[in-house]
């Protein structure tokens, strides 16, 4: 009887209909694409996109320095050189990452001590050349001018967690 | 204008009048099986290109143009060259004795049947010829298994076709239409119907029965060396083929031009519109069926084919006739 009846299914084609039937039922759906550069998925407030360095309210730049961040980087991507600035305070004379080693962990953000360089939440930063994903500091504070707003947003965002 | 050259004239129009909507179609074609794939797994599909992405495939053979023909320097030049041309003009001219309404017909053959049948074994060529012409193991492969594959599925294919003549009686294609005037083929002879729609995808090299073109086993098939337009060429003949061959199924199951029910407002829309209704309906359960089942292997494919098909339609031949002999309703 089992025999008939698999003779049967096969040849009516039930187990076909079936996946048919299921197919069909995905072509009525709706779609789950986003139209990318139109249209873009949502980013966590913790999303580590593109390297920036923040400047106070005042227009002074964070960052001090420490190079804790040269010290954490396990890809060895940052380089720093500091030197005292006329008003006695310490500033980076040079601030180099090269984006073409580093591996987006976050730890340059976690290490610093005040929240100078973070990764922001720009990830559409693709170039033509290898050349221009080595970015200096001035290319990096001007990162902070730009994405400034939403960087501060999604640290406060995150503040509680931290 | 002479007499002659005004009919020249005119045929060439004719033959224009129905290769251009091929071509056309061929690229509708592609652009709704990437757009029914899509569909079906969730993504929107080429969107981008022209209202709703409808330009795609001319942006697509824009690409192909503008491409690099590479020769490989081992294969035969001439060959090389010829097989994608030979394959394309084979399933362009199978268009020549396919109705499209009762009148509109390049040339209404009395033995149209079997003029489609050889046209459509003679694609073989094609494939064989690139595979050979290459000289590269895995297009070798791919028209092995191609001229295999055809082969085996041309016995059912012929055997589906005899099933219907017999309930026709003749071999003429605009005959074959008119006597399902009353009722579709596709409803007395259903299990026919379902043998010709797989030995179809089979004819065509369509998934799941898409060996001669395995990604996973041999790159592409017997086009692996093809590039730029020549790959082109066999892309378009293998949608035309697909075209063709479900418009050879509306025209022996689906009633060609008629609409489904003989009553009013299905009746004034002209038939060709029902043509072109149907061919897509079949086209569509092409690109469904692409979605939905995996590839065959080979050895099922050959076992589907010859102990499967070739028997069910053999015994399928016999009552038929057997049943229109009986109650003498063989035609005339």
């Amino acid at each position: 009887m089992t025999v008939l009846l698999k003779y049967i299914k096969s040849f009516t084609l039930f187990e076909l209909a079936k996946g048919l039937k299921l197919t069909i039922s995905y072509f009525f759906k709706p779609k789950v694409t986003l139209n990318y550069p139109n249209q873009k998925g949502p980013i966590s407030p913790r999303f580590r996109g593109e390297h920036a360095l923040r400047r106070y309210p005042n227009g002074e730049e964070r960052c001090i320095a420490c190079k804790l961040c040269e010290a954490v980087c396990p890809a060895q991507a940052i380089t720093i050189e500091a030197e005292p600035k006329p008003d006695g305070s310490r500033r980076t004379s040079r601030y180099d990452i090269d984006m073409t080693k580093c591996i987006y962990c976050g730890l340059c953000e976690e290490a610093c001590p005040v929240d100078a360089i973070v990764e922001g939440p720009n990830f559409e930063y693709a170039t033509e050349t290898r050349e221009e994903l080595l970015y200096d500091k001035e290319k990096l504070l001007r990162n902070g001018d730009i994405w400034e707003k939403q960087i501060s947003e999604n640290l406060k965002q995150d503040s509680k967690y931290r | 204008m002479s007499p002659l050259s005004l009919e020249i004239t005119l045929g060439v129009l004719k033959i224009f009048s129905f290769v251009v909507p091929v071509l056309v179609s061929v690229a509708l074609l592609v652009y709704l099986e990437r757009k029914v794939l899509g569909a079906i797994q969730l993504r929107k599909g080429p969107n981008v290109v022209g209202p709703f992405g409808i330009l795609q495939s001319f942006a697509d053979v824009l690409k192909l143009l503008t491409k690099e023909n590479l020769l490989p320097s081992s294969s035969n030049k001439f060959l090389f060259i010829f097989a994608p041309m030979l394959t394309l003009i084979l399933s362009l001219i199978a268009w020549a004795v396919i109705p499209i309404s009762s009148t509109y017909v390049i040339s209404n053959l009395n033995i149209g049947i079997l003029y489609l049948f050889a046209v459509s074994s003679f694609g073989v060529y094609g494939v064989i010829i690139a595979g050979w012409a290459s000289n590269s193991k895995y297009p070798f492969l791919g028209a092995l298994r191609s001229a295999a594959q055809m082969i085996s599925y041309e016995v059912s294919i012929g055997f589906v076709i005899i099933t219907v003549l017999i309930c026709v009686g003749s071999l003429n294609l605009t005959d074959i239409v008119e006597s399902q005037k009353n009722i579709w083929f596709a409803i007395p002879l259903f299990p026919m119907f379902i043998v010709f729609i797989i030995s179809a995808l089979a004819e065509t090299n369509r998934l799941p029965f898409d060996l001669p073109e395995d990604e996973a086993t041999l790159v592409a098939g017997f086009f692996t060396e093809y590039s730029s337009i020549s790959f082109g060429l066999f892309f378009l003949a293998e949608y035309a083929n697909m075209i063709m061959m479900s418009s050879l199924t509306v025209i022996l199951f689906l009633g060609g031009w008629y609409p489904p029910i003989d009553i009013f407002p299905l009746n004034v829309i002209p038939g060709i519109i029902w043509f072109v209704l149907k061919v897509f309906l079949i086209l569509f359960v092409f690109l469904w069926v692409r979605a939905t089942f995996p590839r065959y292997r080979y050895d099922q494919l050959m076992r589907l084919g010859w102990k499967i098909f070739l028997p069910l339609t053999l015994v399928w031949v016999v009552l038929t006739s057997a049943f229109l002999f009986y109650f003498e309703m063989l035609p005339k």
